[in-house]
This record gives C-alpha cells, sequence and structure tokens, in this order.
C-alpha cells in the first residue's frame, strides 16, 4: 500500500481560500443548512438501502457468505464516507484557527514538560502535512522551541488526524476513537521529552543552524466567517475526494474478510497470547504507507476474527503515525542518529501501549 | 517585479507554479517567476509550511494555494506600490 502520487510523496491539504465566488453570507449560509438536511436524511436511509439492496435487489440472505460482504460494503461505506464530508468540514473550520504560525508562537518560550504537553494537543488541530515537516521543523528549532517539545508536534500531528478518527468512531464506537486519541497524546508527549532528555541537538545537520534567523512570521490576515466556512469545504473537497478511494478500498477487503474469513482464525496470529505479535505488527507498520482510511477497516474486520485490539491499535499507530516518506524528508534536517533514536523511541512507546491493551481489556 | 513561488516539488507546490505563471502572463507584465525548490533558499524566507508565494521579495502566502483571483489581486496591489 503505497501511494506514489506525488514527486514528494506526502499527504498534502492546504485548502484554497476562494474569494469573490461566495461573498453572500446569507446565500452561504442557506447552502450549507440545506446540506445538512440532506446529510441528515441520507445518514437514516443508509441502512435501510443497503439491506433493501442487498436482501432484495440482489435477493442474498444475511447468513450467506456473499450477503453479509455484501451488506457490510454497502452499509459501511456510505457512512463512513458521510462522516467523513461532515467532520472534515468541521475540523477544516476549527483549523482555520490554528495556523502553523500561531502554533510556533503559542510554542516559543515554553519550557519541555509543559511544551510537550502543548506541542502535542496543537499537533491535532494545526493544519499539517509532511511536505511542510522541513520548513516547520526549522522554524519551530530557530525560534528556540527545545527539540523535544518539536518532536512531540511532529509525532502528534500526523498520528491523530480526522480522517482516522472518522474511521475509528464509524467502524469501532467512540470509546476507541477516544482511546485512540488518549494514547496517541500520551505517545507523543512522552516520546518527545524522552528526545528532548537525550540531548540530541548535535544530531541536527549542520547547515540548518547556519541559517539566518528569520524570526516569528505574522499571519497574513484575520479570515471571516465565511472564509473560514470556505476552508472548511475546500478540505472536505482535497481530503475527502483524496482518501474516498483507499476508504471504498479499505471496506472492501474489510468487507472480504468479514464475509469469508472463518471466525477466530486471526486469534492465533494476532491474539492475545501471541507475544510477539505486537512488535511484529509495528516492525510490518512502519514501511507500509497508507492514510488511515485504507487500513482501518481491514482492522475493524480482522478484530471480529480474533485479533487483540492492542496488537491492532499497534499496527495502525505505526502505518499512520510512523511514515516512511515523513522520515526521508526530515532525513534532510536531522542526521541518521536522531532519526533512528525517534523511530526506535515511539515505536517502543507503541509497542508498549500494544501489550497494554492486550493485558488490560 | 520579482516573483518566487516556493516549494519542494509537492503537488500543491507545482499548482500554485502553474497558477501564478497563468495569472502573470494574463496580466501581460513585466514579471519573473522563479520556481524555488532548494529547501536552504526555501528558508530565506519566515516560511513554516510550503507553497509559498514571494513577491518583491515579501512572503505573501504560505501553507495555501491562494485562488486565482488572489492571487491577481496580490500581484496588482505589488504592483501599485513600485
Amino acid at each position: 500500500m503505497t501511494n506514489k502520487k506525488n514527486t514528494e510523496s506526502c499527504d498534502c491539504s492546504s485548502p484554497v481560500i476562494a474569494t469573490g465566488s461566495m461573498k453572500n453570507k446569507n446565500k452561504l449560509f442557506i447552502w450549507l443548512g440545506i446540506g445538512l438536511l440532506l446529510w441528515v436524511a441520507l445518514y437514516f436511509l443508509i441502512k435501510p438501502a443497503a439491506d433493501f439492496i442487498t436482501y432484495d435487489v440482489f435477493n442474498l440472505t444475511p447468513s450467506s457468505h456473499l450477503g453479509s460482504s455484501v451488506a457490510f460494503f454497502l452499509y459501511d461505506a456510505p457512512k463512513v464516507v458521510l462522516l467523513l464530508v461532515i467532520v472534515v468540514f468541521v475540523v477544516g473550520i476549527v483549523r482555520s484557527f490554528f495556523t502553523p504560525e500561531r502554533t510556533q508562537r503559542i510554542l516559543a518560550g515554553k519550557r519541555e514538560a509543559v511544551g510537550n504537553v502543548l506541542a502535542a494537543s496543537l499537533g491535532i488541530v494545526t493544519p499539517f502535512c509532511s511536505c511542510s515537516a522541513v520548513p516547520l521543523f526549522i522554524g519551530f528549532v530557530q525560534v528556540g522551541i527545545p527539540l523535544g517539545v518539536t518532536f512531540s508536534f511532529l509525532i502528534a500531528a500526523p498520528m491523530i488526524n480526522e480522517v482516522a478518527l472518522v474511521l475509528l468512531y464509524g467502524m469501532f464506537g467512540w470509546k476507541v476513537a477516544l482511546l485512540y486519541i488518549a494514547t496517541g497524546l500520551f505517545i507523543a508527549i512522552l516520546a518527545g521529552w524522552v528526545i528532548g532528555k537525550l540531548k540530541m541537538e548535535r544530531y541536527i545537520e549542520g547547515w540548518v543552524s547556519e541559517l539566518r534567523k528569520t524570526g516569528v512570521q505574522a499571519d497574513e490576515h484575520r479570515l471571516s466567517i465565511i472564509e473560514r466556512v470556505q476552508y472548511g469545504l475546500t478540505a472536505v473537497r482535497d481530503i475527502v475526494g483524496r482518501v474516498w478511494p483507499w476508504v471504498l478500498g479499505g471496506i472492501a477487503v474489510g468487507a472480504v474478510i468479514h464475509g469469508y474469513v472463518p471466525e477466530g482464525l486471526m486469534a492465533s496470529f494476532m491474539g492475545k497470547n501471541v507475544w510477539w505479535a505486537v512488535p511484529a505488527a509495528v516492525l510490518l507498520g512502519v514501511p507500509m504507507y497508507s492514510n488511515a482510511a485504507g487500513v482501518i477497516p481491514i482492522i475493524q474486520a480482522l478484530l471480529e476474527k480474533g485479533a487483540a485490539l492492542g496488537t491492532a491499535l499497534a499496527f495502525m499507530m505505526a502505518v499512520v503515525g510512523l511514515s516512511l516518506p515523513e522520515t526521508i524528508i526530515l532525513r534532510k534536517v536531522l542526521k541518521w542518529q536522531l532519526i533512528a533514536v525517534f523511530l526506535g523511541v515511539v515505536a517502543i512507546g507503541i509497542i508498549s501501549i500494544g501489550y497494554l491493551f492486550n493485558a488490560i481489556l | 517585479m520579482k516573483i518566487k513561488v516556493l516549494g519542494s516539488g509537492c503537488a500543491k507546490c507545482q499548482q500554485l507554479e502553474r497558477t501564478t505563471k497563468e495569472v502573470v502572463k494574463e496580466l501581460a507584465i513585466d514579471a519573473t517567476v522563479e520556481d524555488v525548490r532548494d529547501i536552504k533558499k526555501i528558508m530565506e524566507y519566515p516560511i513554516l509550511a510550503t507553497p509559498g508565494l514571494v513577491i518583491n521579495e515579501k512572503l505573501i502566502v504560505s501553507g495555501r494555494v491562494p485562488s486565482k483571483a488572489e492571487i491577481t489581486t496580490f500581484i496588482t496591489t505589488a504592483m501599485t506600490k513600485e
């Protein structure tokens, strides 16, 4: 599962703010209202429509392999896409308040510990794309944000994202989604703190410190409500437009597993009692680069067949949070020793979380 | 007028390069558009997220691709200041 569409394979979403197209505030809000009503209607129609198509149109029985696969796909795919649309829109509006420049200003001058917590939390809401990992890293370090604090941000930003949360909520419910946020934050805070304690500043590439300091950048201008709504809408177009094939692909594979893989098969590979399963899942997950959209439906199906939640979460965090392309991009500013420590510390964090959940749940 | 597009080659950066060149062509003004892809050169500007649009050595936008209309406004505003 690799994504090599861009010359620099990174996922970017930097919404275009179209000024001039929708100047009329009332008109915009009327359209938003209509959109919301349509959304609600569609959401409640999915289940009956999926059942109708599967059992009446295709004449499949719920107990058959094919019937259960088709019903699973027809229900989950539109549900997740609809959830994505609304959550990405809301998160888009929230993100329009948290520019990287603002986050940089908030974090500048913060001590470690407090800084790590803040950086990881801001990592969730600040728009971030791995293409910009290098300028962001340099900008943070230049204004004196400690290395460990910067890492807390860089770990949390890709790992905890709205696409992952929607899929977790849609396929597992809110408890697992919250659990994911909490553990993701915990790993980002702790791993950043450890990296800070290791005093690895000398493993930043020399050219970074030779750069002329450009200082903290002021925000370009305050956005109006209309612009923020447009920012949200563009985020929907960009993000949903990019991930929907992954969602459908992931759910299709999940549906096949759901219908055809025998109950309990995964217990022997990914069950609680397989001691090597967690590190193996993380090792397997790091080189795999996919967005959460493709991985989560497959994980859900595997869980159903006896995989343990801790192992599954560890796999997911490794795939989503530790991506090889981002690491390669960061290599421009970090020497390999620091890259190795970064990957190692985060991997150990994820493995510990995996074992912990397998033990307590 | 000197215009620079800062970007390391990602899809959005290329989009900004294209749109800016289109605008310059349509306005038929005397301006050079340079694609800056060297990260060290990019970091000479106070930028945290690519792509970035620089007009006459001033960073105007960063971290997003402005619309064509917006870029046109930026360029015409900068022209009046010249």
